[in-house]
């Protein structure tokens, strides 16, 4: 299904200081009560229960897959049979990472906190992104999904750019970001938008960590230089470029083509069946609509939770390949018309929470053309 | 002045779990701990304003269902972020098998 919205302004400001951030504000949109599926609270807790044991399983593999691979891609440097041993380091690097931040982030993967937190910082550094600013910018995301002007997490903003999101399946713009905030942090310097989410307090933190992560990238660049070889930066800084694929193309499954500024997670996120080692690679937030609408349920959760509520819900995507047929098309469509989005269809058996969603009425025309 | 009011039976709560209580326009979360014993605080998480009797209860933490921040229930202690703020806690005692608040 496809839809648009006649009432909204033809051109977005996404800017965190602008005027839909404003206007977000005003309209209630900011901070809103989201929908949430009916789930009987002795369901609901056990659903939540925190336990350590599937995530210390799951990080021995792949801590233990990422040593292994990297020791292989460094054995055989300069023959050809270092690419598989680089190709497996770098999805664990730059892709395993960003789903072990995000859930450590929540902090359900394990039950001990201290164990959240180690993986957190490990991860963090591998994806670059500085454990401070991203906590909270998450933070802002979960309050304010795809709310123009409030969430700071908008992978593809309106008319798509669709040239950076090329480039990032290789890492580049938002590694050159996060390099270049990171240099700026490690100067002592919180932009305007981070301090619009990051509270003052927390903002020394993140510059102390842009502080030692620069130097860890300057020591990799200098043992680097003094020893001729490319090796230290394959195995320390580049795996974020050439191992970004994989969490490139299964985040951009999350919300990509789908309604923007509306307060029910069916609407806006994807669920998405994938392939067990991509489930693993991305800790099973394939399953994003359960995961936003209840953020407590730990990653290995989620299959029970999408079970439980799944009559409630638009029916999943497939697969990877069928969410990106109809994602593309619909990322063409908006360089022409930025107000065309994909409709979720609600199952007749789900609860429709704002009827002009549901409905063909005057605030949504049937197609975008 | 302050009131003693009913807020619940004792065992309306399962143990290691948290209940709603409102009162007078204010709400409130009253909690069982694994070892029995019963607590009260604001039923609002002080980052943005969501029930903590949706969440989970963990020894002596509970954890807001949005962010999961986390709060020491017994003391209010703010204990990870997103909050930073303490909650407020409420003096709680049991009498014939019902469950009362003091609120200030």
């Amino acid at each position: 299904m496809e839809a648009t919205i006649s009432a909204m302004p033809s051109r977005r400001d996404y800017s965190l200081l602008g005027r839909d951030a404003k206007r977000a504000v005003e309209t209630g949109l900011a901070a809103a009560e989201w929908y949430h599926t009916d789930v009987p609270r002795k369901q609901m807790k056990e659903l939540m229960q925190r336990s350590d044991g599937p995530a210390i399983r799951d990080t021995i593999i792949w801590l233990g897959a990422l040593v292994l691979s990297g020791a292989g891609g460094a054995w055989f440097w300069g023959a050809w049979w270092c690419v598989p041993f680089f190709f497996v380091y770098g999805v664990l690097y730059g892709s395993s990472t960003d789903s072990r931040w995000h859930e450590c982030g929540h902090g359900t993967a394990f039950r001990t906190q201290w164990m959240n937190d180690v993986v957190y910082q490990i991860a963090c550094f591998m994806i670059m992104r500085n454990p401070v600013t991203w906590r909270w910018s998450h933070t802002r995301h979960h309050t304010d999904t795809i709310i123009v002007g409030r969430d700071p997490e908008i992978a593809v903003m309106r008319p798509p750019d669709l040239l950076r999101v090329v480039l990032n399946f290789f890492g580049i713009v938002d590694a050159w970001h996060a390099m270049t905030d990171m240099v700026r942090n490690a100067a002592g310097i919180i932009s305007p938008a981070e301090k619009t989410f990051i509270p003052e307090p927390e903002q020394p933190k993140a510059i102390r960590i842009a502080r030692i992560w620069t130097a860890i990238y300057a020591a990799t660049i200098a043992l680097a230089l003094y020893s001729g070889s490319f090796l230290p930066l394959m195995l320390v800084g580049l795996p974020r470029l050439y191992g970004a694929w994989h969490h490139v193309m299964t985040g951009l499954l999350q919300h990509g083509g789908l309604a923007e500024n509306v307060i029910d997670h069916r609407l806006n996120s994807r669920t998405v069946h994938m392939n067990p080692i991509s489930r693993f690679i991305y800790w099973n937030m394939n399953y994003h609509v359960e995961h936003h609408m209840f953020p407590m349920v730990p990653y290995h959760a989620l299959p029970r939770l999408h079970e439980l509520i799944k009559h409630d819900l638009p029916a999943p995507t497939p697969s990877i390949l069928a969410g990106y047929r109809e994602m593309v098309p619909a990322f063409l469509r908006q360089l022409r018309n930025e107000d065309y989005f994909l409709k979720r269809e609600l199952p007749p058996t789900a609860k429709p929470y704002r009827d002009e969603f549901h409905n063909d009425n005057d605030a949504v025309a049937a197609a975008a053309e | 002045m302050s009131d003693w009011v009913e807020a619940c039976g004792a065992d309306d709560i399962d143990e290691e779990d948290v209940m709603r209580f409102d009162h007078d326009g204010r709400t409130f979360a009253i909690y069982r701990s694994p070892d029995d014993e019963y607590f009260a605080t604001d039923g609002l998480c002080t980052h943005e304003k969501v029930h903590l009797a949706d969440g989970l209860v963990m020894d002596d933490i509970i954890e807001c269902p949005k962010h999961n921040g986390r709060f020491n229930y017994k003391t209010g202690a703010a204990r990870g972020a997103p909050v930073c703020v303490n909650l407020r806690t409420y003096p709680v005692k049991l009498d014939a098998g019902k469950i009362l608040i003091q609120i200030g």
